[in-house]
């Protein structure tokens, strides 16, 4: 079972705690008489699979009840950083091949 | 004393000699004692047939690693535990056990008659058979006849057929050190890790005892370092606890046996404890497991593994037996030699599969010791049926083959191909492996990202010199390789020869080997066996070790009990069961329940209980309900309707969050006024439907369907935290606050207009769709005016935890004015002559509000809402989609059925494309005919169309009609 740190509680807790929400930085276009079917298709459907690091929505359900971000590798599982909903995804949990040489982990 | 029992020596307790039986026999044993090493001082090795050829087999180890020694434990009572180890199983008075897999009887198994037909049971025997050869019969016949007959002769134990009596328990825990393992690795790093007494050390080992090897070699000095352990109050020692899987982060799950070692059988009490240990760092120190030597018939009862001999000699006081001849590629069967030889065994000769090891100091040893050492020697052959009897020995030319080289005569044949560390564990966690050549192993290299794990002593292949040896494969054997029978996996079958075929037969890597041979499948997971399978393919392919690649090692090291899964969660706790208030008062009155999610709801009341099954069936059903749907039409009907889900939704900004959720427009809405709402996903589909009431300009009563209430729940602190977090509002769930009685029909308000306070009840006062706070019955009450029934009614909110005498007065009063109560189903007759919807039966995920003809709901002049944009999708917007309309059968009496498929003709052939299909289809009380709900393409300009419904044995015609069959004025309504 994982260990999952809410950024609200600022503890680590276990994953049955939390719920899963669907990837994360995804804007809700609006208003709708300006959004393209295109746009809209969009936001509801096109997602990203890749392997290594996402952003996800999650929720500390049965905690606090709030809803964070986290970025997740999909090959090792690991939560490389949680962050509170409508804040920007922290620079260093960005995938590391985008990141500059000198910077990598 | 037992025949085969040491006169001293050894862990076990000689003043308590303790009974058990096998096989019905009755036998003799000592505290301390294993069932193994009970049962080998009664001379008894064979313990088992096999598991497909029901070969005759022995006991090889003394731990967990073993495959044959599978026994069924009978408890009694229902108590029955297949496959376990006996080298586990703790000896205790009375202990019940019984081979398994034979039949009739262990010296005497009908199936021993495979071993004669083991040429067509090979490898990929289920492949090449289970297909169904023609000649017999082809697939189905095969299916039905022989293949069951095969499975049912291969096998282990039998299932116990009754629920588990026992009980089982859970238990969390958090350490900074958990080392894995009790010996002497183990303890040394519990002790000096816990001498910082901040620092919690949970040490658990799967026996019963702690010291691992020490207990064979140096008992008092494991009994020390226990007993210092012991004092330490940082220290939780799990004895009987096998650590049997490991997962990220240092989670490790334990099984600890709590009742079967100690015989106990209180119900109370539990059998097992799952402990889920969280440690900051995993120590493992899980020693090594000994791997047998590959020759042929080297399956026979009294063959057996060098160090577990030792093992039952020096910790149990067992002479496994007189006659002992040793085959072994490592040092460590010399030691299990000198001892057994002072014990007073005869050992015969020490067969050495390494050439120059003659000249080795230990051989000089035994020879000394009178002991013959034959170097450059293997086994090619054993004698002997339910016992081995006798050795066939060859000598190992430089070319790799062997020549017969006499032999000798023995009732005990010990092995030794080296030590393999046990580092599933650490393999469970995705660590990386290395390959040490010099152990013929792998050994632990990395721990995988996020895990703090370390191994040490043997596991980590941390070993003293006798104990390594490099030696995997099979030995040489004259002749064909192919004539004779090497087994590689004792539990699975698996011969050399197998490993041998799948090779030729192009299975190169060992994940598809494994999987056509079965090698390694078995419930021991291949301890013994998996690194000679390797050994045997690496050679027959000309690769190298990790060329071939390695298997995963999974969860559970040992097999676990699906009980100490289960653990508390069983029977009503399994899926705990959500009652309303009124859940007793229906149970007494005839009510039969129906599951809506975890809730128990009354679907229709049968006062007088029918005293025959066949009267309670469906004619029974139906005549229930159409009484219940007469009374509310014709006087007052009563009707549970606590499930519905609710949320208070308060602040500010409330109303500006539920125009912007649901379709209606909700800040026209006046207090004290209701309105039915519709709630879409993004896509512009219902998801759930209900009502909204305004109490304050600040604060709204929200009502979902029963099975939406917690996804709406979760849908709204989204979009209030995520998406919209700038409105000020909280929502609480309220459903189980609130008992809900809807109270239906012409007299409705007869029954509970004396009871009402400070509410005006008259039409004017209080019109449909109207919501009022006061007192009722001199308790708090939320009163809705408003009918799923087409009638005058009221929804009466109460405190749940008051609500049950105010219902039963209700019942009272509905019974007095020719009224009562009624339930799920003639609630869906009732609404479905109004052609209500229910959400999730009518409506299926992709229907709109127009589909369901309620565009009116949906707020036109509003900027945005959920599925706004989504209804303005080509497809949503493009005609011809499926409406809900109405049917009616040409044959009035019938009722149609759910689910049914709609096509344009009576003699549409097969594969017709669907109009559409039946949602909802009910014998209408107050119509005197079937009716029925559908959704249907273009359906709304359909009405007065005949369309059909073609069934298994008929062609059903329809007409299409409004949806809505009764009162379509609503004048009922405004009563």
């Amino acid at each position: 079972m994982l260990l999952i740190r809410c950024p609200w509680c600022g503890m680590d807790r276990p994953e049955i705690e939390f719920r899963h929400a669907g990837a994360a930085h995804i804007t809700r276009p609006g208003p709708p008489d300006r959004v393209s079917d295109e746009e809209w298709a969009a936001f509801l459907y096109l997602r990203d699979n890749p392997k290594g690091r996402v952003a996800e929505r999650w929720r500390h359900v049965h905690g606090c009840g709030r809803f964070f971000n986290a970025v997740r590798d999909t090959v090792t599982d690991v939560f490389v950083v949680t962050y509170r909903a409508g804040e920007p995804r922290p620079p260093e949990s960005a995938p590391p091949e985008t990141l500059p040489p000198e910077t990598r982990p | 004393m037992t025949a085969f029992r040491s006169p001293a020596g050894g862990r076990i307790d000689r003043s308590k000699p303790i009974r058990f039986t096998f096989d019905g026999r009755q036998m003799h044993g000592h505290a301390g004692d294993t069932l193994a090493s009970a049962l080998l001082a009664n001379g008894v090795h064979l313990v088992g047939r096999s598991f497909k050829y029901h070969r005759p087999r022995g006991i090889v180890s003394a731990g967990a690693e073993e495959p044959n020694a599978l026994v069924t434990i009978d408890r009694g009572g229902g108590r029955e535990t297949p496959n376990l180890r006996a080298t586990q199983v703790e000896l205790h008075e009375g202990l019940v056990a019984r081979s398994q897999n034979r039949f009739p009887g262990l010296r005497f198994d009908i199936g021993g008659i495979n071993n004669a037909f083991s040429r067509f049971l090979g490898a990929g025997f289920y492949y090449k058979t289970f297909m169904g050869p023609r000649a017999l019969g082809g697939t189905k016949l095969w299916a039905r006849l022989f293949e069951p007959a095969i499975r049912r002769a291969a096998g282990l134990g039998r299932a116990p057929a009754g629920p588990d009596p026992d009980c089982y328990a859970n238990r969390f825990a958090h350490c900074e050190v958990l080392v894995i393992g009790g010996g002497e690795a183990g303890l040394a790093e519990a002790l000096r890790r816990s001498e910082d007494p901040a620092c919690r050390v949970i040490l658990c080992d799967e026996q019963a005892e702690f010291g691992g090897w020490m207990l064979v070699e140096a008992p008092e000095r494991a009994d020390e370092m226990v007993e210092a352990l012991s004092a330490r109050p940082n220290v939780t020692l799990l004895p009987r606890s096998q650590a049997f899987g490991a997962y990220a982060q240092n989670f490790v799950a334990i099984a600890q046996q709590l009742a079967d070692p100690l015989a106990l059988s209180d119900p109370e009490l539990p059998r097992e404890r799952l402990w889920q240990v969280r440690a900051g760092e995993v120590v493992l120190a899980s020693g090594a497991i000994e791997r047998p030597l590959v020759f042929p018939d080297n399956d026979r009862p009294g063959i057996l593994l060098a160090g577990a001999a030792e093992t039952y000699l020096r910790r149990y006081g067992v002479l496994p037996g007189r006659k002992i001849a040793i085959l072994t590629a490592c040092d460590t069967a010399y030691g299990a030699a000198f001892a057994l030889q002072d014990a007073g065994a005869e050992i015969v000769a020490i067969a050495e599969t390494r050439t120059a090891q003659g000249a080795s100091e230990i051989a000089a040893r035994a020879v000394a010791r009178g002991i013959p050492v034959l170097p450059g020697m293997t086994i090619v052959g054993t004698t002997g049926h339910l016992r081995v009897s006798g050795v066939q020995l060859g000598r190992i030319r430089p070319d790799g083959a062997a020549e017969p080289s006499g032999g000798f005569t023995a009732d005990t044949v010990l092995m030794s191909g080296g030590w393999t560390p046990s580092i599933h564990l650490f393999s469970q966690t995705k660590g990386k492996l290395r390959w040490e050549e010099g152990l013929g192993a792998y050994l632990p290299a990395t721990p995988a990202p996020g895990q703090t794990i370390r191994v040490i002593g043997a596991a980590a292949g941390e070993m003293p010199p006798e104990m390594r040896s490099p030696a995997i494969g099979a030995l040489p054997a004259p002749g064909s390789p192919d004539k004779v029978k090497a087994f590689v996996d004792f539990q699975n079958d698996v011969t050399a020869r197998d490993l041998r075929l799948a090779t030729r037969e192009g299975f190169r890597a060992i994940e598809h080997v494994k999987r056509y041979t079965t090698t390694g499948m078995a419930t021991d997971q291949g301890k013994t066996s998996n690194l000679n399978a390797l050994g045997i393919i690496a050679a027959e392919t000309g690769r190298s070790v990790p060329e071939i690649g390695l298997t995963t090692f999974r969860a559970p090291y040992t097999p676990v009990t699906f009980g100490l899964f289960a653990g508390q969660a069983r029977g009503d706790l399994f899926d705990p069961v959500r009652r309303t208030p009124m859940h007793d008062w229906a149970e007494r009155n005839g009510a039969v329940f129906e599951d809506v999610g975890a809730w128990k709801r009354a679907h229709y009341f049968l006062p007088r209980r029918p005293v025959d099954a066949a009267a309670s069936g469906h004619a029974a059903m139906h005549e229930a309900v159409q009484a219940e749907c007469r009374k509310v039409r014709e006087a007052v009907g009563l009707f549970d309707a606590s499930t519905l889900g609710k949320i208070e939704v308060v602040g500010p900004d409330a109303a500006e969050f539920l125009e912007r959720a649901y379709v209606n427009p909700v800040r026209s809405l006046a207090v004290g006024r209701c309105r039915y709402a519709l709630l879409l996903n993004e896509a512009g589909f219902i998801i759930d439907d209900g009502i909204i009431a305004r109490l304050a300009e600040d604060r709204f009563h929200v009502t979902t369907t029963t099975s939406g209430a917690a996804r709406v729940f979760g849908m709204f602190e989204d979009y209030l935290q995520t998406e919209w977090p700038d409105l000020k509002v909280w929502q609480t769930s309220v459903t189980e606050h609130w008992a809900v009685m809807a109270v239906q029909g012409p007299r409705a308000r007869d029954i509970i207009a004396d009871l009402v306070e400070g509410i005006d009840l008259s039409n004017a006062a209080f019109p449909h769709m109207a919501v009022r706070e006061g007192r009722i019955a001199g308790m708090p009450c939320r009163l809705f005016r408003v009918s799923f029934t087409g009638e005058l009614g009221y929804e009466i909110n109460v405190p749940a935890g008051l609500a049950l005498p105010l219902w039963e007065r209700l019942a009272e009063r509905a019974a007095e004015f020719g009224g009562g109560p009624y339930g799920t189903e003639a609630m869906h007759v009732l609404r479905a002559e109004k052609g209500h919807i229910i959400v999730g039966q009518d409506t299926d995920g992709t229907m709109t509000p127009d589909d369901m003809g309620l565009g009116w709901a949906i707020g036109k002049k509003k900027p945005d809402f959920i599925g706004k944009r989504g209804l303005m999708r080509p497809d949503l917007v493009a005609p011809g989609r499926k409406q809900l309309v109405g049917l009616v059968a040409e044959d009035r009496s019938r009722v149609l059925e759910e689910g049914a498929q709609i096509v344009p003709d009576s003699l549409a052939p097969a594969g017709t494309h669907a109009l559409g299909h039946v949602t909802s289809a009910y014998f209408s009380a107050a119509l005197g005919h079937g009716i029925a709900l559908a959704v249907v393409e273009d359906g709304r300009n359909r009405v007065g169309q005949v369309l059909h419904i073609p069934m298994e044995r008929e062609t059903i015609a329809v007409r299409v009609v409004e949806p809505v069959f009764l009162d379509p004025e609503g004048t009922r309504l405004h009563g």
